[in-house]
């Protein structure tokens, strides 16, 4: 296997960025916000597939992440089940609630998608905030560390390490997928849906999969970040969390798992920076997004290799 | 009908025409250029406060709405100008993400220049409740409607018997076929950005007696301007009114007969379910797929 | 009465003068962390409390600090969200190392930042209200507004005194007033008053006559109380008049600021909510302790802000006076003696009324420290019990 290949190349590369990355955290602030962005970037590669690879847009994701947060803050809580079972059992109700109401919204189309989606995003959040003797309410709700055959992951370094292996798996993952024939459908989908139908790809049952599949790892993602913070808000799951998320995706690069990681990794590092220069927050966020966009309408990552390939290319 | 009924429906239409108000912006923009506008909202936002903090200031009341409404449409300008225009040819999310940076940071720019505070504007015919059947309307509830009548029947004769409403209508149909018979795309997505920011703006000063206003009013606003204009079918002007009443009452029965706190909910399955079997609104047009 | 005015907030304006340079540490600054939500559907708790945050530590350092050291404050802006909260709790703790920390503008924000305080062990006097913040008691955990659940007692005690039985419920759908709306049906019978009609709004609603129709509506109702703060009160008062509901119109204290009568104008006329004596600093007795401070407090505020003085100001007053005159005490910013210092708190003075905290009590406010005003010619008065 050549081990230079943008894919496992891009893997190892992440893969050193991790480990090295502690060396300059001087404390564990850093690894807070390490690990938040680690997590943005799990959720953001799952929606890349749904955007990027299938090219469909979701302004609901936040509420799925809510979803597996809350799941699993109620099931370990209230009913006292393992954290691993309640993280999984959301996860697998996230995936049954994204196919049922999946298979009609994705025969909607551009915005029509965006606002049945954005609808599914703030009736989530809505029960979530109303139903205050399960939810806690607006107020929020707390939960315990999350420990697995006796085992506790517990701190900011320990999260760190966790999530750093999960983001690795989910890059791999999201990789094969992409290089699968689901993929390759998918992609075909994306270009053309009717083009695809017609040499005989089941375009609404693909869409439908990587829609499920992108939910899941929104709630996976929620299920560990409720467990790591131990509080959440129904907040996590307003509209402003799902636009934030497809602002990473879009951010990054449409269609690029590493430009998903990039794309995480800035948007939650940047109200840490701007946090400094107080009321101008909002307008340098709101310049640099559109800023980005309109100078690299790609995104990060795809413009940037794109300018590299052609500078070589120009030698 | 009983008066209970009849004061839902009152309030249905209270709110139903600020929303309509709010998605006509969205479906004119739409219209000349297949892209949401996101900062919509902020249109309506900034009709409001500059208004607003003008009357506070001292300026008369019809002078700092026409500043008001010149000052939105200059800003629209702007917009299109330097964040949508060098755009043009990128995907819909890419400019969806765009018109999302420019809501954020119009938000923050009012912020500063004006403040985080509350803001409203006197009613422009008092405050004195009309009865009827038992029910009660405000007269500034009755200025919404008519503004948004007299915007609709506008935009009509606009569109339909000015040339450069045509024009912009030719290009909404085909962009490449309207630049060939010499139609200026450039300058019809400049002038339904500016319009459009007119229309929000108008919008702006006309609610803010009813729901006050402040930097980040242009949120809910935009909302449910968006879900107003998808509900009737994007693009189509009646589409967007209907759309906004629809929602406005659904949500006032709601809260009268169901339950108050689902009531936005309610709104949002009733949406839902009218999309699952019209996919493209109330009044869309149907869409063909370009292989 | 002596340690009440031994500890008036005056006595720590007066500590910068006589301040002692004799400690080892005496270069080092005070450094007092805050997260406040300046920005986002809370800006206006949030804003006035980092104003008055702002000044005051800037009036304190021009005085010669405490202890002859200087107050460094950092500020960060959560925007209403419980997750930046939390990392920005984080960031002042670990990042920052700040001696003590204030904030958390809403109750959502405290609580998500709680898990990690406790952990850390830094003193932390939130400026929100719930009353889950300070029950069960949490170590390092104080708040200095009054409860949701005093306020709802405020107002029923009030109701039952003038023979109302049956009330309509209304209440904003986000933090403030659905924790409201929940802590009042919690003690609502105590005071043999039944809720016959229980309605819910969202904070931007432009109309609420549909739920204000269904209260109107509801069999015997004698008094409506609505729970909310920002513009959805205002809506509540207009739409009220606007259907001629003849019954008394209660607030809570999250209408508390002169925007909410600019607002909801004449409408406003006859609305009733318990408020602190920071409102009605005129009309309070000369007896009244308070009278001095909160007099003092709003000419300060008004004079440097131009704009009037609300109670969510005066929250984050007290929190600094509390936590500087703590620090005082222990002389040092040692945090396990700053906490324990904050928690000895006792005959202090405040904008929200007298406070004494115990072992038990990390609020340390009765309901004494509420006066039930009603609003009259677009002002406060102060309400004859």
């Amino acid at each position: 296997m050549n081990m230079m290949t943008p894919r496992t190349g891009g893997l190892a590369l992440l893969a050193v960025i991790i480990t090295v990355a502690p060396i300059g955290f001087t404390n564990t602030y850093f690894y807070d916000v390490a690990v938040n962005a680690m997590f943005n970037a799990i959720l953001c590669i799952g929606l890349n597939l749904l955007i990027g690879y299938a090219g469909q847009i979701s302004l609901g994701h936040a509420g799925f992440l809510a979803l597996g947060a809350y799941g699993s803050a109620i099931m370990t809580t209230a009913y006292g089940v393992p954290p691993i079972a309640a993280m999984l059992i959301s996860a697998t109700v996230v995936g049954l609630i994204a196919f049922v109401v999946g298979r009609p919204i994705l025969k909607l189309k551009g915005h029509y998608l965006a606002m049945a989606t954005l609808g599914i995003g703030i009736i989530i959040h809505i029960v979530l905030k109303t139903e205050s003797k399960i939810t806690g309410g607006p107020d929020g709700m707390s939960l315990d560390n999350f420990s697995m055959l006796g085992f506790t992951i517990m701190g900011d370094k320990m999260w760190y390490w966790v999530a750093g292996v999960l983001l690795i798996l989910s890059a791999w993952l999201a990789l094969n997928l992409i290089d699968s024939p689901v993929g390759r459908a998918l992609r075909a989908v994306h270009g053309s849906e009717v083009g695809a139908e017609v040499v005989g790809v089941d375009t609404s049952s693909y869409k439908v999969l990587v829609f499920v599949v992108s939910a899941v790892f929104a709630s996976l993602v929620g299920s560990l970040f409720a467990h790591k913070n131990g509080f959440i808000t129904p907040d996590i799951g307003s509209f402003f969390g799902s636009v934030h998320l497809v602002t990473m995706v879009v951010l990054g690069g449409m269609a690029s798992v590493f430009g998903s990681v990039i794309g995480a990794v800035i948007l939650t590092l940047l109200p840490q920076v701007l946090a400094a220069v107080e009321q101008y927050e909002a307008m340098i966020l709101g310049g640099i997004m559109m800023g980005t966009m309109i100078f690299m309408p790609k995104g990060l990552l795809p413009s940037i290799l794109a300018s590299l390939k052609r500078r070589e290319a120009g030698r | 009908m009983s008066a209970a009924l009849l004061q839902y429906l009152f309030s249905g239409l209270t709110s139903g025409a600020i929303y309509a108000l709010a998605g006509l912006g969205f479906a004119i923009i739409y219209n000349a250029s297949h892209v949401i506008n996101f900062a919509q909202g902020e249109f309506i936002m900034i009709g409001g406060m500059a208004s607003a903090t003008m009357v506070a200031a001292g300026v008369p009341m019809p002078l700092a709405i026409v500043l008001a409404l010149l000052i939105a449409m200059a800003v629209g300008v702007i917009l299109e100008k330097f964040a949508i225009e060098p755009a043009r040819n990128a995907d819909v999310v890419t400019i969806i993400i765009i018109t999302i940076g420019a809501s954020i940071f119009l938000r923050g720019a009012a912020q500063i220049i004006w403040d985080k505070e509350f803001h409203s504007l006197p009613a422009f015919s008092g405050e004195n409740p009309i009865a009827v059947l038992g029910a009660t309307l405000m007269p500034q509830s009755l200025w919404v409607v008519g503004v948004a009548g007299v915007v609709i029947v506008a935009l009509w004769w606009f569109f339909n018997r000015t040339m450069f409403g045509k024009a912009m209508l030719a290009t909404s149909h085909n962009r490449l076929a309207a630049q060939l018979v010499g139609v200026g795309v450039k300058k019809v997505l400049l002038a339904s950005f500016a319009l459009s920011a007119l229309l929000g703006a108008v919008g702006g000063v006309v609610v803010t007696p009813i729901t006050f206003t402040n930097y980040e009013a242009g949120i809910m606003l935009g909302l449910k301007g968006f879900s107003a204009a998808v509900l009737g079918g994007l693009g189509n002007g009646t589409g967007a009114i209907v759309g906004g009443l629809i929602v406005g009452i659904v949500e006032a029965l709601a809260s009268g007969y169901l339950s108050s706190a689902y009531k936005d909910a309610i709104a949002f399955i009733i949406i839902l379910f009218v999309l699952f079997f019209m996919p493209n609104g109330l009044f869309g047009k149907r869409g063909t797929d370009r292989v | 009465m002596q340690k009440l005015f031994k500890w008036g907030a005056t006595a720590v304006v007066a500590a910068g003068f006589c301040a002692v340079a004799g400690t080892a540490n005496a270069a080092d600054p005070i450094k007092i962390g805050a997260f406040l939500s300046a920005t986002g559907p809370a800006s206006f708790l949030g804003e006035p409390e980092k104003k008055t945050l702002e000044m005051y530590v800037h009036k304190l350092n021009k005085d010669g600090g405490v202890q002859g050291r200087k107050i460094e404050l950092v500020v960060y802006d959560d925007g209403g969200a419980g997750d930046k909260a939390s990392t920005f709790a984080k960031r002042l703790i670990e990042s920052d190392k700040v001696d003590l920390i204030i904030g958390g503008s809403t109750t959502a924000t405290t609580m998500a930042a709680v898990p990690l305080i406790e952990r850390a062990g830094v003193p932390f006097i939130s400026l929100a209200g719930a009353v889950v913040i300070v029950e069960p008691v949490k170590k390092w955990v104080f708040k200095t507004p009054h409860t949701d659940r005093m306020a709802a007692e405020k107002v029923f005690a009030d109701m039952q005194k003038r023979g109302i039985t049956k009330i309509g419920m209304i209440s904003e759908d986000a933090g403030f007033g659905k924790s409201g709306r929940d802590q009042s049906l919690l003690v609502v019978k105590n005071y043999g008053i039944e809720i016959v009609a229980d309605e819910v709004y969202s904070p931007k609603d432009p109309d609420v006559t549909a739920q204000l129709t269904k209260i109107k509506n509801a069999p015997g109702v004698q008094a409506v109380f609505n729970f909310g703060f920002g513009q959805g009160p205002a809506i509540v008062t207009k739409n009220f008049k606007q259907l001629g509901i003849a019954v008394p119109l209660y607030q809570s204290h999250g209408v508390a600021s002169k925007d909410f009568i600019k607002l909801a104008g004449p409408a406003a006329e006859g609305v009733r909510l318990p408020a602190a004596g920071l409102v009605v600093p005129g009309q309070l007795a000369a007896t009244d302790p308070q009278k001095p401070v909160v007099t003092a407090f709003k000419k300060e505020y008004e004079e440097a802000f131009k704009s009037d003085v609300s109670t969510f100001a005066g929250h984050a007053y007290d929190g600094l006076q509390i936590a500087l005159a703590a620090i005082l005490r222990a002389g040092s910013t040692d945090k396990a003696k700053v906490r324990d210092e904050i928690e000895k708190t006792s005959g202090y003075v405040g904008t929200g009324g007298l406070v004494s905290m115990s072992p038990t009590d990390h609020m340390g406010l009765s309901l004494s420290a509420f006066h039930m005003v009603e609003i009259k010619n677009g002002d406060w008065m102060l309400m004859k019990d």
